[in-house]
């Protein structure tokens, strides 16, 4: 038992410095790059995939079990792949202006 | 793969999903984050897959349901048109927070089974992330389909409506509690998790379609949070880091929408904005015909002779598909030696950040983009103020009139330009419901039409001077 509560405590560790490394990494994204951030934040909670898989490939499962992994594959791996590819299209189209103009903006910020 | 190194090849993806985020601080470096994101999913699902302790016999089924999932992916991120973004972000959020919902499900039902009777630690974070999970699910799939328009946008009401919500999440609350008191039974989970349905559905209702963004980046959150949960089920320290670094960014992304539109999320959530506003409405200045109605040629002329024009984008020229338009008229103005800017206004477009977006897809620069702060004092230097489409942003009630419902929104200081040339399709008010008063400027002439049509005569008219 102490070693289970050493775990969650390890645990929660983790977790309390990953809310302030979230808000942290976050509070100098400018507004211009808010739609993609939305879009890339959502591709990565798609880790779940990784539960996901733990259910779906359990050892001797019942077949209740085995439809809901099924499902929850198909579901996170749309998640991933979706999030991730929709944040890349959106990224590649910004693009700096062409060095021919003058410099009149400042780089936004 | 032993435990150890398996934990050690997670700890890289943490890292990769931090740098990820960290490099989408700035445009030059945003791309390039994302593919590091990216690459760090891929290796996570490598070690897991590669974990001792998976049946490998039933790695077919799982190849099969994720290329299932990845087609869709693929599929409606490519097709999806960059218009349309808010609603796919919803729906990709959706699935992750059913998927989080359905591991809980699997998770509880497994540990009944084999009898071992979970600890409330991992009974608390199955009650958890169930609800939560649910919850972002049923919210994602009402907020996609009020931005898709399959149902109506405008908040639904009815008597009660708070206290039927409450009674239902309570009762969600109240099973998740039990669960993690250490009741054991699958029935429990399956009803919480339809009651968490149930409310993900009915508390998105009520909310209008112009702060739908902030929900979906709440839900957003939401997801990150309950995947954390389900890192907790599992004992995977990769699901806690990566969800919380979602739940607590997403959160302060939220926070910010909100600032952006000067509306606390709790007035978002719970104020069903669009409906007190169309009373309002009705009493406006409106229709006094006081308007002044101009032609392209008009127009023309005083572009191509300014110094300096501020061009204003609002999410009308993004539905009428003219972005590329506005883009060669401001090639062809500074051709003239004419300085062209574009104002953006933090919710511009249908979410922070979406007019970049579709400005960035017709090939402007980003560094002709101004946000609200900055551009704000160049107003008075600029000859003309083009406002495109935009509406509710350029409205100086949000400055002056405390009766007004956007009272205290940031907006772009429009009125402050030498003259103000609106293109609209119509004297319709916008996304709010609320009257311009900025139409009524003595410098501010209206020019009617659809978006795209307009620019066009403009360009010509422009190009024929």
């Amino acid at each position: 038992m102490g070693g289970h509560n050493a775990t969650l405590i390890i645990e929660v560790t983790v977790l309390v410095l990953a809310i302030f490394l979230g808000i942290e990494v976050i509070s100098k994204v400018p507004t211009l790059l808010h739609t993609p951030l939305m879009s890339g934040t959502n591709a990565i909670h798609g880790i779940v995939i990784v539960g996901a898989i733990f259910v779906a490939g359990a050892h001797q499962q019942d077949t209740l079990i085995q439809i809901i992994g099924f499902i929850a594959v198909v579901l996170a791996s749309a998640n991933v792949v979706g999030g991730f590819v929709v944040t890349d299209r959106m990224l590649e189209m910004f693009k700096k202006r062409e060095p021919k103009k003058q410099a009149d903006e400042t780089d936004a910020k | 793969m032993n435990e150890n190194l398996s934990n050690l090849l997670y700890l890289i993806s943490i890292a990769s999903f931090i740098l990820a985020l960290k490099f989408l601080s700035s445009p030059a470096t945003a791309r390039r984050g994302n593919q590091i994101g990216a690459a760090g999913m891929v290796l996570a699902i490598a070690v897991t897959l590669a974990k001792d302790g998976l049946d490998t016999g039933t790695y077919w089924l799982i190849a099969i349901a994720a290329l299932i999932g990845s087609a869709i992916g693929v599929v409606g991120a490519r097709k999806v048109k960059m218009t349309a973004m808010p609603q796919m972000v919803a729906l990709f959020n959706g699935v992750g927070g059913g998927a989080v919902a359905l591991v809980a499900l699997a998770e509880y039902h497994n540990t009944i089974r084999e009898h071992v009777g979970p600890t409330w630690d991992i009974s608390l974070a199955i009650g958890v992330s169930g609800l939560i999970g649910s919850v972002s699910f049923a919210g994602s799939i009402i907020a996609f389909a009020k931005l898709q328009e399959l149902i109506h946008g405008r908040p639904i009401t009815y008597p009660g409506q708070k206290i039927v919500n409450l009674a239902i999440l309570g009762a969600g609350i109240g099973l998740a509690i039990a669960i993690a008191a250490g009741y054991q039974a699958t029935w429990a989970l399956i009803v919480e998790l339809i009651l968490a349905l149930a409310f993900g559905v009915l508390f998105v209702l009520p909310i209008g379609g112009a702060d739908m963004p902030v929900v979906i980046s709440l839900l957003n959150a939401f997801t990150g949070i309950a995947a954390a949960a389900s890192g907790f089920e599992l004992g995977s320290n990769v699901l806690i880091v990566s969800g919380m670094l979602v739940g607590a960014s997403g959160t302060l992304l939220t926070l910010m929408m909100g600032r952006a539109m000067n509306r606390s999320i709790g007035n978002v959530l719970f104020g069903a904005f669009g409906q007190i506003q169309a009373g309002v409405g009705e009493a406006g200045p409106a229709a006094s015909g006081a308007v002044r109605s101009t032609s392209a040629e008009d127009v023309a002329i005083m572009l191509a002779y300014a110094r300096k024009v501020i061009i204003v984008p609002g999410y009308g020229l993004a539905v009428a598909q003219a972005q590329h338009n506005v883009r060669e008229l401001a090639d062809e103005l500074e051709r003239r030696n004419v300085e062209v800017v574009y104002a953006i206004h933090p919710v511009a477009g249908r979410m922070p950040g979406h007019m970049n977006v579709l400005l960035a897809e017709a090939n402007v620069p980003y560094t002709a983009l101004k946000e609200m702060e900055e551009v704000n004092p160049e107003f008075p230097q600029a000859e003309v103020a083009l406002v495109i489409g935009a509406n509710d942003v350029t409205n100086p009630a949000a400055r002056s009139n405390p009766a007004s419902p956007i009272y205290g929104m940031p907006i772009l200081d429009v009125d402050k330009a030498q003259a103000i040339v609106v293109m609209k399709r119509s004297m319709r008010p916008g996304f709010a419901g609320i009257d311009n008063e900025l139409y009524l400027d003595p410098k501010c002439m209206m020019l009617f039409g659809d978006a795209k049509e307009s620019v066009i005569k403009l360009l010509s008219a422009v190009k024929a001077l």
